[in-house]
């Protein structure tokens, strides 16, 4: 993973005195709230329902095993023993006090770590492809790119106060996994004909109360132009977006409204006046001296079988279950990808404590090159795994608690913290998460249902990505009742769709109910091997709608 | 009134000019419109123009000669447009006079502002401007070029 020289070290030291100094005059007095703000705001710093809460940075969620054992001790020391990990790859600590966030940075910055730009009207933590550089469908390694974007878009002087926040996410795979179409900017690293690299750019996806797939604006920007192209993107946005209304701010209403030709002929003239300007490229050399710190690990040359794995497939049923929805395979021949369940009844999704954080960082040194990977869908992964090992890892993963054979199944919800947490939020999500996992935990039927992402936000600002979940559970708050829409067939990958509303919504009670309801339909409907999404884009919404609502 | 410019306080007498009332002796600075209505009233004036973050920076291209001095106003701190506006006067129109933040503009801006091309900052009511001063130094690196900086730091590191 990238290494820090002495100048980004001290970009992130600096920050933290800034920070330091910035809070001592909030709490003098010097500054008002509504002052310290944005500034807090810039450093991922909110005032949530009960408390603060602090979003560190995780870039393209790679972390060391050093990274994550610091992150343990902040848990510890400065919070309740427990993080949690987000929909971007990042770690949120929800108790920190005020006074100690300037001790929480300096510490992150002794591991290469901050919280830069994780809130606020600015260019967020990037996101990636969590299977980067060990896919075996990628045709280019984002993380480089991904690497180059972070510092590019660090303390960028001209776009810190956008019109409202800004995400980009890059992929260089066939499939991706990184829903590059719902984000402001998505990035698809491609080769050309000649076999030169550069950049499939998407702007203006997005979810929130207004969701939409983002627009190919131009299919092809060599890997030189990368960051000069990007420039002319928020060039435009930063001087056109909306700042009349923050539900119309984002880029993908700008696009919307100036339709994509105009948007598209807009940024172009801005990147050609750049160029003029005498613009410096990105330099082959600096590609190729980020890309150094993202060679592979020493991969030992293996056969593509192993004796260990085969018999204990053989042996153990839980195992080979394992095996099936938490494993993927890995590019180099002898290895795999693990992932580690962070969805199990009773435990929010996407919690951990700071003892599994310091268990997980000896399974990384131990098994995956001392890296772990967090994935936009709350859970964590080591990318790196000997097939030799994997019996080894999963008894300890399982004794960790991350071990529920669930990746990809119903019980693999992405959910935002909802009305317990947040001041958005119009109604609670985590109490209705683990209302499913604990009903739906009959893992036959899980696996006959086969792979079905349901995605849950406590309000329309879709934290919990619910636009594209197969099913979606939006909360929803009518005369201080909680109530929970559902959509159905939204999706993130290639094919992006965008769910759409069933009917009227359920109170908490019901909502277990009614998805029992879709799940026999979808039962009922499918052909032989047909996955939700597709029996739901073959039948459309109109038999759910009659099951769901036949007694009201 | 105490401003800061070129990184040092000085004692600055331009006067903003609201287009009410006579129109004052001495170095004024005026609104986008009123130049525009006024140009023959305004020639031989040393001139300043204050410009919103609205106002669109081509419409004047042809007449920055015309300016001693450009205001950008700042309505609030949270309104970025105007990091834009210095940043094309400067390094794509090829401004060399006085890019001057006013409105909602506070120590912690002025790093970035500097970056994007302006010299000189009206710090508002009620601040500590000595204290203001010290924002330059906030950061020693720099990833990105600017107008500060024509090189970005892979070329540099």
């Amino acid at each position: 993973m990238y290494i820090y020289d002495k100048n980004d070290q001290h970009i992130v030291e600096e920050r933290a005195a800034q920070f330091r100094g910035q809070v001592e005059r909030r709490l003098k007095g010097e500054l008002k709230e509504e002052e310290f703000r944005p500034l807090r705001l810039q450093n991922g710093l909110y005032l949530q329902l009960q408390a603060y809460m602090l979003r560190v940075a995780v870039p393209y969620g790679l972390l060391s095993s050093r990274q994550f054992r610091m992150l343990a001790h902040i848990a510890n020391k400065y919070d309740r023993s427990y993080g949690h990990m987000t929909t971007r790859q990042n770690i949120q600590f929800n108790w920190p006090k005020l006074e100690d966030v300037p001790n929480i940075l300096d510490d992150l910055a002794s591991v290469q770590m901050h919280a830069i730009q994780t809130s606020g009207n600015c260019i967020r933590n990037i996101s990636a492809d969590q299977y980067a550089g060990v896919a075996k469908d990628e045709i280019v390694d984002p993380r480089p790119y991904a690497e180059i974007m972070r510092q590019w878009s660090t303390f960028h002087p001209e776009f810190a106060y956008l019109p409202r926040k800004f995400k980009f996410a890059f992929t260089g795979a066939v499939q991706d996994r990184a829903a590059i179409k719902f984000h402001d900017i998505g990035y698809r690293a491609v080769k050309n004909e000649a076999g030169e690299i550069g950049f499939q750019i998407y702007v203006g996806g997005g979810m929130g109360r207004t969701p939409m797939i983002g627009k190919l604006v131009n299919d092809f920007v060599p890997e030189k132009d990368l960051l000069i192209y990007t420039e002319a993107i928020m060039r435009v946005y930063n001087q056109f977006g909306r700042r009349d209304n923050k539900y119309k701010a984002r880029i993908k209403i700008l696009v919307h409204e100036l339709k994509l030709e105009e948007f598209t002929r807009r940024v172009e003239d801005e990147f050609t006046a750049i160029c003029e300007e005498g613009a410096v490229p990105l330099d082959q050399a600096e590609i190729e001296r980020v890309s150094a710190h993202f060679v592979d690990p020493n991969y030992e040359n293996l056969s593509g079988e192993s004796e260990n794995l085969d018999h204990n497939l053989r042996d153990n049923k839980d195992f080979s279950l394992w095996y099936k929805y938490n494993v993927e395979s890995h590019k180099k021949s002898g290895y795999a990808i693990v992932n580690l369940s962070l969805k199990k009844k009773g435990v929010p999704p996407g919690d951990i404590t700071d003892v599994q954080m310091l268990l997980v960082a000896d399974l990384a040194d131990h098994y995956s090159f001392g890296e772990v990977r967090a994935t936009h869908e709350q859970n964590l992964v080591l990318a790196d795994v000997k097939k030799d090992d994997l019996f080894a890892l999963w008894k300890a993963v399982r004794d960790l608690g991350f071990g529920e054979p669930n990746i990809g199944t119903l019980q693999d919800i992405i959910c935002c913290p909802g009305l317990d947490f947040c001041t958005l939020a119009n109604a609670r999500s985590l109490p209705i998460a683990d209302k499913i996992i604990r009903r739906f935990d009959d893992f036959d039927y899980l696996y006959d249902l086969g792979i079905l992402k349901l995605k849950m936000s406590g309000c329309i600002n879709a934290c919990g990505h619910h636009h594209v979940g197969h099913i979606g559970i939006l909360g929803v708050n009518k005369k201080d009742v909680e109530y929970y829409q559902i959509t159905l067939g939204g999706s993130a990958d290639d094919n992006a769709s965008i769910g759409k509303i069933i009917g009227p919504g359920f109170d908490q009670d019901e909502i277990v109910p009614a998805l029992e309801k879709i799940l026999a339909t979808y039962i009922s409907l499918r052909l032989e091997g047909e996955e939700f999404l597709s029996t739901y884009n073959r039948v459309g919404m109109e038999p759910f709608k009659e099951q769901l609502y036949a007694n009201h | 009134m105490q401003i800061i410019k070129d990184k040092a306080i000085v004692e600055d007498h331009w006067i903003h000019y609201s287009g009410e009332g006579d129109l004052p002796k001495g170095d004024v600075i005026v609104s986008f419109d009123y130049w525009a209505e006024n140009k023959d009233k305004l020639s031989g004036r040393r001139l300043g123009l204050r410009l919103e973050p609205d106002s669109l920076v081509k419409n004047i291209q042809s007449d920055l000669d015309d300016f001693a001095l450009i205001a950008i106003n700042f309505p609030s701190f949270n309104d970025g447009r105007g990091y834009s506006i210095a940043k094309i006067l400067r390094d794509r129109y090829g401004y060399a006079g006085e890019i001057r933040a006013v409105g909602d503009v506070m120590r912690d801006q002025l790093f970035y502002m500097q970056r994007c091309g302006f010299n000189a900052y009206e710090i508002k009511a009620g601040r500590d401007i000595q204290d203001a001063l010290k924002a330059f130094d906030d950061f020693s690196v720099k990833y990105q070029t600017s107008s500060d900086e024509p090189l970005p730091l892979y070329r540099r590191r």
